[in-house]
């Protein structure tokens, strides 16, 4: 379970987040949205401890783990991850060297031994297979020269390969056609449990038609200002943001 | 007294000795070598070639001389000590004598390793020379080595640079290359000494027509590391690449000095240097691409890209071109950056600790030049050997004959 209280949070000097409260229980969908500037990406950014945003009150707990006290790599290895809104292209680090050292960083967080060579190959191969991405991505540089799909595509493999609890979507959605959007989304559904628990951060509809929220929230300056039940989204998509506005 | 004027009574001391067991083309050249030496004494940091190296912190200490002579003994590899007819013919003949450190190695050198490879041969398996520093004392060694292709013969080469004993050492070296018409050689020279070895290097190489000269050089550890490396294109149609990488940290200084000089049209040369400098280690690079007159439809690239990652370390950079001919294409490019945060950040949310994280986009930047090593099993290794480097493994140095 994620809390966030009263979070208030500043980016070069600019206070972004003014005071956000959340809660995400086990199995819970959140829908995150609002318009540009609003602060969706900065939450996100906080929450997995981007060293660029600066918290200057509040607290937040995941399964009683004080995250603000945590590297991002130690957050990681508590279950959070993060599918990039723009995921970083690393050349010359093959996906298998990359994947090879976040599985083994966590099992060794988690106490238990690194994966042999053939049992590491044996997992990607059918991790592969699961969230159909095309092998030849993954015998890449990581994200090197993908498309805007691939790229996508490969934070789900990520994701099946680190199986994490709670996981943002920051804005999975962008820069997607239909097609890439249903399977990036479908890929998502499958690798669920009623253990894990998101937040998506999306500015439309689309996205929510594919992973149905339990609960939208809408964050506008900084705080959240309104949350239902999923017909909200479908509102939002109607009226736009303006009407919800205190 | 000056540590240029301890190299000359050193000399005085040793020249008969030296003349003694040397051969008679070596001993040629010695007594105007010292000459030469004496009247330039050791380069300043004013001297353009030699701005970034302290030499006379560099040769100063007290070492003992050793005055080697050794046999080789291999079969059928195309190398022995002091070739007679090759020494007479080519020793002196590719380097720069009047530069004042390989006058200092000419005046003390007593051997010289020969490699021949004859006219239309092709060596097939890579000739590996592992020189393994060993003493009971502070020691310096001047060591020479002469490499021939005559014409259409091709060779690869890994010259494998190594201390055992953790003594001072001072070593210079000066490797002459002749690359006849048609020869295609692969050179590469990997140094893994340790903090307490200064190593002066001089690569000369003079290239026939129609040839192909690639060369790397990695330098991993090391205390003051030195390469300089010439290239002369005397013969139309020619390639050469020059390549290499360096990590430095601690307090290692690593500069390379490298020439390049298109004096025939039509030829082509590469040059990719990368450096990653950590802690208060210092890295140079000069690299001079000279285009003589006339040397026309001249091809040339080089590129030094280098990463400081300590806040104490330095980089010094000076990518040069001259020209004097008017349809070349000739392009020069260098960088000093830092690690990309945002790669680091996407893969600690990976989970992936920070010094691992570091370690994988140092091995990405550097491995690139690796990467060029168009024979797979030594590509293989070196990449394995930048690995343990990063690891900060100084136990073995991945699989040469020494440490299997």
């Amino acid at each position: 379970m994620l809390e966030i209280r009263n979070l208030h949070a500043r980016v070069e000097g600019k206070e972004i987040l003014k005071g956000v409260d959340l809660t995400i229980r086990d199995g819970e969908i959140h829908a995150l949205m609002g318009t540009n500037g609003a602060g969706k990406s900065t939450l996100s950014n906080v929450i997995v401890g981007h060293p660029k945003y600066e918290v200057t009150e509040g607290s937040i707990t995941f399964d009683g783990l004080d995250l603000l006290k945590m590297s991002p790599e130690e957050r990681s290895h508590a279950g959070i991850f993060m599918s990039f809104q723009l995921p970083v292209e690393i050349p010359g680090v093959s996906m298998t060297n990359f994947m090879r050292a976040a599985v083994n960083a966590r099992r060794e967080a988690l106490g238990e031994e690194p994966l042999k060579s053939t049992d590491f190959l044996r997992l990607m191969r059918d991790t592969q297979k699961l969230v159909d991405i095309d092998k030849r991505l993954v015998s890449r540089s990581v994200n090197e020269g993908f498309s805007g799909g691939e790229k996508k595509r490969n934070e789900i493999f990520q994701m099946a390969m680190l199986q994490p609890t709670f996981c943002i979507l920051d804005e999975t959605d962008s820069g997607l056609d239909v097609d890439a959007l249903r399977v990036v989304a479908e890929g998502f559904n499958k690798l669920r449990n009623e253990k894990t628990s998101a937040m998506v951060i999306t500015h439309y509809q689309r996205l929510l038609d594919y992973i149905r929220p339990d609960i939208v929230h809408v964050l506008l300056d900084g705080r959240i200002v309104k949350t239902a039940g999923p017909e909200l989204a479908r509102e939002i998509e109607e009226r736009g943001f303006d009407w919800i506005r205190p | 007294m000056n540590t240029s004027q301890t190299y000359l009574d050193l000399y005085a001391r040793y020249r008969d000795q030296l003349m003694s067991v040397a051969p008679d083309a070596m001993n040629a050249c010695r007594d105007e070598a010292i000459r030469t030496f004496g009247h330039k004494g050791l380069p300043t940091l004013k001297v353009e070639e030699y701005k970034y190296t302290d030499t006379e912190r560099a040769f100063g200490g007290d070492y003992h001389l050793s005055v080697a002579t050794a046999k080789v003994t291999a079969s059928d590899a195309p190398v022995v000590v002091n070739n007679d007819e090759l020494l007479t013919r080519y020793y002196g003949s590719c380097v720069d004598m009047s530069d004042p450190i390989v006058a200092l190695n000419t005046a003390f050198a007593s051997e010289c390793l020969c490699i021949h490879v004859g006219r239309n041969q092709h060596v097939e398996r890579p000739l590996e020379i592992t020189d393994v520093l060993r003493a009971q004392a502070d020691t310096m060694e001047h060591k020479r080595i002469l490499i021939v292709l005559d014409e259409c013969a091709s060779l690869t080469i890994l010259m494998h640079y190594t201390a055992a004993d953790q003594q001072h050492f001072l070593t210079t070296q000066v490797v002459e290359v002749v690359a006849g018409d048609g020869a295609h050689l692969d050179l590469y020279e990997i140094e893994e000494t340790h903090s307490l070895c200064t190593r002066f290097n001089t690569v000369a190489v003079n290239v026939g027509r129609n040839a192909t000269v690639r060369h790397n050089g990695i330098t991993l550890w090391g205390g003051i590391t030195r390469n300089t490396i010439t290239v002369s294109l005397k013969g139309e149609m020619s390639e050469v690449t020059l390549n290499g990488c360096v990590m430095a940290d601690k307090h290692q200084h690593v500069d390379t000095n490298t020439v390049i000089r298109h004096e025939v049209p039509r030829c082509t040369s590469h040059e990719l240097y990368k450096y990653v400098v950590d802690e208060q280690a210092t890295g140079a690079f000069a690299g001079k691409v000279y285009v003589a007159p006339g040397a026309q439809q001249t091809q040339s690239d080089e590129v030094n890209q280098n990463i400081c990652i300590g806040s104490e370390s330095h980089m010094y950079t000076q990518p040069m071109l001259e020209i004097y001919a008017d349809d070349v294409k000739c392009s020069h490019g260098s960088t000093v950056g830092k690690l990309d945060e945002t790669a680091l950040f996407y893969m600690r949310q990976r989970g992936i600790p920070r010094p691992k994280a570091r370690q994988l986009l140092i091995q990405a930047f550097i491995g690139q030049v690796v990467d060029y090593i168009p024979l797979q099993p030594l590509r293989e290794r070196l990449h394995i050997m930048v690995e343990r480097r990063l690891g900060g493994d100084l136990d073995t140095c991945a699989g040469c004959t020494l440490c299997k």
